[in-house]
């Protein structure tokens, strides 16, 4: 390790660091918008479900590669456009948490959806207040996967020119320098579980009722 | 109040069922419908509320057809309780218990101090205000489901087998207390069973539902047992049908007997059963004169034959009544007053001829 590499590239490092946040959460939240109400259309009508998650199987099995090479030509963008890679990680959220939002809606206990709905609330507010609270457990669930998941793709980008911290690994490799390449998976690695445990404690403190389930006293 | 009219539900693969039910449910009573599964009287419950829409045939619910308007409203004026309660995990017993208020467009304050209200009617205590539902005992989240269904002051409450996922023993305290929440509320209330005996114990009025929708019979729970109108329903009700329907005729008029008293301290008689009572004349149990030389000796108070079960004229009915009688050591039951002091002896054979005579006015109904 050549330690006084490290400062001496700070802002080099900083900015691949922001980016790759920037690439990877992005679509997170994306990806979040987009699942749910296409979970909720899953889970509502079989036939939707017949379509969406096989789809979402498929679109999932795509390598990264792959799809960071021919989107361009699908969304008529630049090849080293950031936008490519925030399309195609957001398509593979959608992939990941269209299954989730939809069993965690089926999850719901049906006698809780029936008491809403006897107590008047119309079906938007019922999802809102009744539906979708009680699915936030499952849906952080497959957030955190989404998450990481998109942290460590990111990288890859890098082999298209716009891939975060994906840089120190190609540029290192090229220069034969580890200290580089070294930097670039400690930090992918750090800000991986610092995300999955934000999500974590987000989780905890949206449903505080779930962790005391069946904790009676 | 409600009145069905000629009302058929029949789903979209073909099964009916209710089939052209037509009943009227009155106002401020307890009417139960029950039935084995598949008779459709949960179906019948949830067209009230319009959870399911009839095929053909009118529901009317305050005069008001309840195809006519939005929904959601209709069901925010009608209360309901569900089978497990159905109480929302995700928020506390008080915000369950606030929610139609607040549905209603009440304020924040003023729908929880509302549900503060309804908790202790109940008989919740305020600590467990802001408890999750899964942290309390099943008969606890039935109290708060019932709360929750009365928090908006609804004329009508409709009830869908709420007890049935508790035990006998929480069960029994959950149906007296609605019995006790109803003399003070008169609700209008539409309960769904398949216990008869549940059926039997909390309707003013009873609906028996056959498999396919067909309404068997409709009528008070004494002529339900007395005068089954078919086979069915004589199943149905089960055994013992004539001496539960001792239960629902008035002991008013049996005639009492005397009955032989003393305290302890006193000599017991050369023969015969004597009762034993304390200062206030509560009775504390038998002594036979003609045993094991009690005869002449003083009553010990260790010494006494427990006493059956007691008749209270002034609350029970025949079936009380005979139940003392036939309990009771000496063949004669014990009847007491409200403070439960002796006033009387009641024999069988008396409740019998009350019965006889019951039978010949018709009083059965």
């Amino acid at each position: 390790m050549v330690w006084d590499w490290i400062p001496r590239n700070r802002e080099l490092i900083l900015g691949l660091l922001a980016e790759h946040l920037v690439l990877s959460l992005l679509p997170v939240l994306a990806g979040l918008v987009l699942a749910v109400p296409l979970g909720w259309l899953a889970n509502r009508s079989p036939a939707a479900r017949a379509v969406l998650i096989p789809t979402a199987g498929v679109l999932y099995t795509i390598p990264s590669l792959v799809l960071f090479v021919v989107l361009p030509g699908i969304l008529g963008t630049q090849i080293l456009d950031p936008v490519n890679v925030v399309v195609a990680l957001t398509v593979y959220t959608v992939a990941l948490l269209v299954r989730s939002v939809a069993d965690a809606l089926a999850a719901v206990p049906s006698m809780v959806v029936a008491a809403a709905t006897a107590m008047g609330f119309r079906p938007a507010r019922r999802f809102v207040a009744v539906e979708f609270p009680l699915a936030v457990p499952v849906l952080i669930a497959g957030l955190r996967v989404a998450a990481v998941s998109n942290i460590s793709l990111v990288s890859v980008g890098a082999l298209i020119g716009v891939g975060g911290l994906g840089f120190l690994f190609t540029d290192g490799y090229q220069k034969d320098f580890p200290t580089e390449i070294i930097t670039g998976i400690v930090l992918s690695m750090l800000i991986a579980l610092l995300t999955d445990a934000l999500l974590l404690t987000l989780g905890r403190v949206l449903t505080p009722w779930h962790r005391l389930a069946g904790s009676r006293g | 109040m409600i009145e069905f009219r000629e009302v058929t539900k029949r789903f979209p693969d073909g099964t009916v069922a209710v089939d052209a039910l037509s009943l009227d449910v009155e106002a401020g009573r307890i009417t139960v419908f029950v039935g084995p599964s598949g008779c459709g009287k949960t179906t019948s419950l949830r067209m009230i509320n319009r959870m399911v829409e009839p095929t053909a045939g009118t529901i009317l619910v305050g005069g008001r057809d309840v195809m006519d308007g939005d929904p959601a409203q209709l069901r925010r004026g009608i209360g309901y309780v569900i089978q497990q309660a159905g109480l929302f995990p995700h928020r506390t017993v008080l915000d369950n218990v606030a929610c139609v208020p607040l549905l209603l467009g009440w304020s924040r304050k003023r729908a929880r101090a509302r549900a503060g209200e309804l908790m202790e009617l109940v008989g919740l205590v305020p600590e467990t205000a802001g408890r999750y539902p899964a942290q309390l005992p099943g008969g606890q989240q039935q109290r708060v489901g019932v709360a929750r269904a009365l928090a908006a002051d609804p004329p009508v409450l409709l009830m869908d087998e709420p007890f049935s996922a508790v035990d006998p023993v929480v069960r029994q305290s959950l149906q007296d207390e609605l019995l006790r929440l109803q003399s003070e509320l008169d609700k209008t209330i539409v309960f769904v069973t398949h216990d008869i005996d549940e059926a039997l114990k909390l309707g003013d009025r009873i609906a028996v539902f056959r498999v396919g929708g067909v309404l068997a019979q409709y009528d008070r729970p004494g002529v339900l047992l007395a005068r089954p109108a078919d086979d069915f329903v004589d199943g149905f009700v089960g055994r013992d049908r004539g001496y539960r329907g001792l239960g629902f005729l008035s002991a008013d008029g049996l005639p009492l007997g005397e009955l032989r008293t003393m305290t302890v301290g006193e000599s017991v008689p050369e023969r015969g059963w004597t009762l034993v009572v304390d200062a206030d004349r509560r009775p504390l149990g038998w002594v036979d004169g003609g045993r094991n030389g009690a005869s002449a000796t003083a009553v010990r108070a260790d010494g006494l034959v427990p006493g059956g079960s007691l008749y209270d004229t002034g609350a029970d009915s025949l079936r009380g009544a005979l139940d003392a009688a036939l309990s009771s050591p000496s063949g004669l039951g014990v009847a007491v007053d409200g403070t439960g002091a002796v006033v009387g002896s009641v024999s069988a054979d008396d409740v019998l001829t009350r019965l006889a005579a019951a039978r010949a006015d018709g009083a059965a109904a």
